[in-house]
């Protein structure tokens, strides 16, 4: 498994916001590995710096509030957090892409479709407009969008939110990137389109072998899709697995809790209400001391309320961040 | 019966959401603005007046009939709007003072508007301290009071066109560039900007590509609004004798030649004065309906 070769490596990355109400630590120590063609699900709740990830991978974390205040983004070997703007731009788009969550407002109103995607591509590539329009009519093809010619002179308000969602993978896709980043990008629409756009995205992803990095907060869009899962909480990753292990034994307690709270239909019907997490995400203002998770969980101890337990690797390729994990 | 009124009203749904284009909506929903209207068919008139007036009243706007019987004449077959003080025949000065006037109004009106732009989207997209400078720079032409530098600045630069162009742009841009800092610090924090950063766009490029057309429905009407504006700036600065040179007619140096004899020839005055009041409650009418229709969330 790891003799994979390592795309992306994120460590100890930590971006903060500091904002008027005080200093919060958004990423506080993230550690995450990509390898070349994988897909990867970071998956949490709000909150608990999930897109801060994403954006700081990209360097698009907006600056004031904003800033990477420490860690390195290998990617290939090479530290993206030590590249000025220039070279950064570059990157993006080119080598690293990424589709965002709001579909119906990712695109410019006074363009065409077709016009902004081949903006992405002579962006980064030196060709004619002919030649652009002839691979922005191959993307729009390419991601199941009927009648590619004349769509692609048609505007974003002509279409509807799975269709724009195509396009953005289209225009995210057209520069053979690399990295794909999915930031929540199924979140705004409905369960079917969300259904053909996981898909779409799972066929494209064979096809084209890229990595993917699916941010999400919904499960069941992760058990679909990724081979390896990482839970972020508060700031943290709290537990990294291949999806199977994570499914099969949560080791962590949170993990578990998030486990626990989805409904199954293969359970007898109890009159049971549905478990669920007690307690809120703490608020980035007062973390709590020691373990982030200790006010919520039903295992704490004295240790956990005062020392923060680092990430271990309980079985080759499990890693958790608890002093009392869940026996498998 | 029934069934075909409701085919065509199908019709005409899909004629109103396929058919149309945006430019196509916005010209639609302008003809149903009465008031719009009124001010298009009042610029309508002007220009013709302006524009086709002089091909069928062939005379020359500088030639002076001699003698005293030549001086004020009212109307006549010789002389439709009567003749001035020199003896100039006043229907062909309107014609050739309203072109210099609506130049005067169309270009420094479009230029104010485009340095107004400008200097509210650098300050709306960077923010921090170029914002600040820029606005508080902003803040202190405002606070000028605008007339007595005017008339210093125009007799600084010396009497012409040109010169009284760049006064009404020095002076007439803070407007526009409030305005469009403030849509941009709205239309910034869009996702398609941060989309258009994903894909590696640079901030210049985020700037005139992306954000600059999305202002352009509001300095479109701006604009419109500003050519008003200018009209009557020019014909303020004429009327103190600072703009547009005898014997080169401009509306407002025709009404600032015509004081004097506001009581001998009460109609020297009454032409020009008409004529810019016509084209500037043209232009606000037709620049407020212009606003309305751009607005989509407004229904028409």
């Amino acid at each position: 498994m790891d003799n994979r070769e390592v795309l992306v490596d994120i460590k100890n990355l930590r971006t903060f916001f500091y904002t008027e109400d005080g200093v919060v630590p958004a990423v506080d120590g993230i550690d995450l590995t990509i390898h070349r063609g994988e897909v990867l699900g970071l998956v949490g709740e709000s909150g608990c710096g999930k897109s801060v990830t994403a954006l700081s991978i990209l360097r698009l974390i907006p600056n004031p509030p904003g800033k990477i205040i420490g860690g390195e983004i290998f990617f290939h070997g090479e530290d993206l957090l030590k590249k000025n703007e220039e070279k950064m731009r570059m990157i993006r788009g080119d080598k690293i892409s990424m589709i965002f969550q709001e579909p119906m407002t990712s695109l410019n109103p006074v363009y065409t479709i077709g016009n902004q995607i081949s903006e992405a591509i002579t962006l980064h590539q030196k060709i004619d407009d002919a030649e652009a329009k002839k691979r922005t009519v191959e993307m729009l093809h390419l991601v199941g969008i009927p009648e590619p010619e004349r769509r692609f002179s048609q505007y974003p308000h002509e279409m509807s939110g799975g269709m724009r969602q195509r396009v953005m993978i289209a225009m995210a896709l057209s520069s053979n990137p690399e990295l794909l980043i999915s930031d929540e990008a199924t979140t705004a629409l409905d369960v079917t389109i969300q259904a053909q756009i996981l898909d779409l995205m799972r066929g494209l992803q064979k096809k084209l072998g890229m990595a993917i990095l699916i941010i999400t907060h919904n499960l069941a869009v992760v058990a679909e899709m990724a081979e390896t899962i990482a839970i972020a909480y508060a700031g943290k990753i709290v537990e990294n697995a291949s999806a199977k292990e994570i499914f099969k034994s949560p080791r962590h307690p949170y993990t578990y809790g998030l486990l626990a709270s989805i409904p199954k239909f293969t359970e007898k019907k109890t009159n049971e209400p549905l478990p669920a997490i007690e307690g809120m995400v703490p608020s980035p203002y007062h973390m709590p001391k020691g373990c982030r998770f200790n006010p919520r969980c039903p295992f704490a101890t004295e240790k956990c309320r005062e020392e923060e337990p680092e990430i271990l690797e309980l079985t080759p390729g499990h890693l958790v961040r608890c002093f009392h994990p869940i026996e498998s | 019966m029934a069934e075909k009124a409701i085919e065509a009203k199908k019709k005409g749904q899909k004629k109103s959401s396929e058919d149309y284009t945006y430019a196509g909506m916005v010209f639609h929903r302008l003809t149903r603005h009465k008031l719009a209207m009124v001010g298009a068919f009042m610029l309508i008139f002007i220009l013709l007046f302006v524009f086709v007036g002089p091909l069928i009243w062939r005379a020359d706007p500088n030639a002076q009939i001699e003698g005293l019987g030549g001086l004020f004449n009212p109307a006549s077959r010789a002389h439709p709007f009567g003749t001035d003080d020199y003896g100039r025949d006043v229907l062909a000065r309107m014609f050739f003072g309203g072109r210099i006037s609506l130049f005067i109004g169309f270009i420094s009106a479009i230029s104010s508007t485009l340095a107004g732009g400008f200097v509210g989207l650098v300050a709306g997209y960077y923010g921090g301290w170029a914002d600040n400078i820029l606005m508080r720079f902003t803040d202190a032409m405002l606070s000028i009071p605008t007339f007595p530098l005017l008339i210093a600045l125009a007799s600084v630069l010396g009497k012409g066109v040109w010169q009284i162009i760049l006064v009404i742009v020095v002076f007439g841009w803070m407007t526009d560039a409030r305005l469009v800092r403030g849509l941009v610090l709205s239309l910034k924090e869009q996702e398609y900007v941060e989309a258009a950063r994903a894909i590696g766009a640079s901030a210049n490029r985020i700037m005139w590509r992306h954000l600059f057309p999305n202002t352009l429905a509001v300095l479109i009407v701006s604009t419109t609004i500003g050519i008003g504006g200018a009209i009557i700036y020019e014909a303020s600065i004429s009327f103190l004798g600072f703009g547009v040179q005898a014997p080169f007619a401009s509306w407002g140096n025709m009404l600032q030649n015509a004081q004097q004899f506001i009581w001998n020839s009460p109609r020297l005055i009454i032409y020009p004065g008409l004529a810019i009041f016509m084209t500037v409650l043209g232009f606000n009418f037709f620049g407020d309906g212009l606003r309305d229709a751009i607005d989509p969330k407004l229904k028409l």
